[in-house]
């Protein structure tokens, strides 16, 4: 549930995309955005977040705080 | 950032620093052991030492044949957008139809789109022989999308040459299926050998679904790229090695970066300078680093050149660049346009027009020949370079106001070599006046004694005069070789003759990434 990407921020590379490994993430106007609903924030499948940490501009890919974090709904 | 300490670190990686290098350029490169010959890749207009295999790979491809590159076209096309590394020199966010620079392109296409495309360059410019994939980001980031663009190509052009240029991180892992997609050219960029310094370059790099940073990433990166340049060449696929040269981070260690890609193989080095302006937001361009002058750059190159092919008539063009490497007709190409064409492949068409370069080029080397005999009476040291407006085919075709880029050769006794060019376009941002345009392409092509043109109006005329450049005309849509010796042979008779006296010329300044689109 819990990453969120800047749009304004956003390169449009789709580098995120191809690492996420819930396929939570699509091509949406122009830029990328995560589907809440898929996002597991990596948990069980890597030991970082992979948008965050293949993101080429920081600071894009964050938690999105108005949603409670993953590992709290588990 | 300590620029001391970077000094320190940099002098202390290599003994050879650029005042040195200087008159080891002298003695070693241009001109005194043969004019072209290994000093400057492919600089002979025919096959010269090359194995009769390796010329039929780089005959027609104008980045790996300096030769190639007046007459053979190439293009890129735009499927890679995801990278996998981060370099200083790079921001791929920044957009401008009006700039050229690699990592930037002006839309992204699917691998079907870009096949279309394909067809419909190679339709419409019958002396484009390369296709390449190189970026916006890394092509081996996006192996699907990479691949089955050259599964699209190779199925429905199959005389197209297929070449990627990759950062080397994932090559490795992907070296088979490059072999047998048949892609017979790839280009590493590598800018050390030395994690220490890479540091310096790559802040990151994603690997193995993990970040690494610092002297940790650059190691994996280096040892990445060295093994992958090992494995192209067991594998007889030709290898460029592309390396950015920064003043005070890596230029004096790109000598070391040198052997060491030439010690596995590679086949050709082409050192550009870095692109750094502010407005391009990257790390470098926001930090103040500096970019080398002219000077510099032939310097090292020159120190590099050695027994190593080196590339000196690289363009850093867009990742979604169309045409000869000094134009870009990529704005003739837009999706809307391409899929809008109504494209038929014609091989037969094709062939016979490349078969008409050959004839041209055939000619260009026989003018060239005929010349040299004559030079060849004439004993002397100076050695000096001159800038040439042209529009390709290895003729001075361009009128001295329309030439975006003059191309500088260095005159000797033993020729005359391909040595640079030098932009001189209007710049994205308004464009120059008249007069402020002129000053620029003073400044640009300062240390030559002469530019050769097809036209020149009478004001730059005496404005180039008084600089100290000597406007040369009569030589119009001759060959630019044969005309360039031509008049070398009458300078030295009138310096020997005491007409004129011979004198050394200042320092050029580079200006890259200002190649505004043709269109």
């Amino acid at each position: 549930m819990p990453f969120k990407i800047i749009a304004s921020q956003c390169t449009s590379c789709s580098a995120c995309e191809l690492e996420c490994p819930n396929v939570a993430i699509s091509e949406k106007g122009g830029t990328f955005v995560i589907d809440p609903k898929k996002c597991t924030e990596c948990v069980g499948h890597f030991d970082e977040p992979q948008c965050v940490a293949v993101c080429p501009v920081d600071n894009t890919c964050v938690v999105d705080t108005s949603l409670p974090r993953y590992q709290a709904r588990a | 950032m300590d620029v001391s300490t970077l000094d320190e670190a940099s002098s202390a990686e290599s003994a050879v620093d650029i005042g040195k290098v200087m008159p080891i350029a002298a003695r070693n490169g241009c001109g005194r052991s043969g004019g072209g010959g290994k000093a400057s890749c492919g600089s002979q207009a025919g096959q010269g030492d090359l194995p009769t295999e390796i010329w039929e790979k780089v005959k027609n491809h104008p980045c790996y044949s300096e030769a190639a590159h007046h007459h053979y076209a190439r293009m890129h096309v735009a499927v890679a957008p995801a990278c996998n590394i981060q370099c200083n020199y790079c921001n791929r966010k920044y957009d401008c139809a009006n700039e050229s620079r690699p990592g930037v392109v002006s839309e992204k296409l699917t691998p079907e789109q870009a096949a279309k495309k394909v067809l419909a360059v190679a339709s419409t410019i019958p002396q484009m022989t390369v296709l390449g994939i190189a970026g916006p980001g890394d092509p081996l980031a996006n192996p699907k999308r990479t691949f089955k663009t050259f599964e699209l190509v190779a199925r429905s052009a199959p005389d197209i040459k297929l070449c990627m240029s990759t950062n080397g991180l994932l090559l490795p892992d992907h070296i088979d299926t490059i072999a047998n997609f048949k892609i017979d050219h790839v280009t590493i960029t590598i800018n050390m050998v030395d994690p220490e310094i890479g540091a310096k370059i790559y802040p990151w790099i994603f690997y193995n679904h993990k970040r690494y940073t610092g002297v940790e990433a650059a190691k994996i990166l280096n040892d990445r790229q060295l093994q992958g340049l090992e494995m192209l060449t067991e594998r007889g696929i030709l290898c460029k090695i592309n390396s950015v040269m920064i003043p005070g981070i890596n230029d004096q260690h790109l000598v070391k970066v040198n052997k060491a890609v030439k010690s596995r193989g590679a086949f050709l080095h082409n050192i550009m300078p870095l692109i750094s302006a502010p407005e391009h937001g990257t790390v470098f361009g926001l930090s103040g680093q500096r970019e080398p002058t002219a000077q510099e750059l032939k310097a090292l190159q020159d120190a590099c050149a050695g027994e190593m092919n080196l590339m000196r008539h690289c363009r850093q063009c867009r990742a979604d660049a169309i045409g000869l490497l000094g134009e870009d007709r990529s704005a003739e190409f837009t999706t809307e346009k391409v899929m809008a064409m109504d494209v038929e492949y014609d091989l037969q068409m094709r062939k016979a027009y490349q078969a008409k370069v050959e004839e041209e080029r055939l000619a260009r080397l026989a003018g060239k020949q005929e010349e040299l005999v004559e030079l060849a009476t004439n004993m002397s040291d100076i050695n000096l370079m001159v800038a040439v407006a042209t529009k390709g085919a290895g003729v001075i075709n361009e009128h001295f106001g329309h030439a975006k880029e003059f191309q500088v050769y260095e005159l000797s006794t033993t020729g005359a070599k391909f040595v640079g060019h030098r932009r001189v376009d209007h710049y994205c941002q308004g464009g120059y006046g008249e007069e402020e345009r002129l000053a620029t392409i003073i400044r640009a092509i300062k240390d030559c004694h002469a530019v050769f043109v097809a036209k020149i109006g009478g004001c730059p005329k005496s404005n180039l005069l008084k600089a100290g450049i000597e406007p040369v005309d009569r030589y119009a849509h001759e060959f630019i070789e044969k005309s360039a010796i031509a008049w070398f042979k009458s300078y030295l008779e009138k310096v020997q003759s005491g007409e004129i006296q011979h004198t050394e010329r200042g320092e050029a300044a580079i200006r890259q990434a200002a190649l505004i689109s043709a269109a």
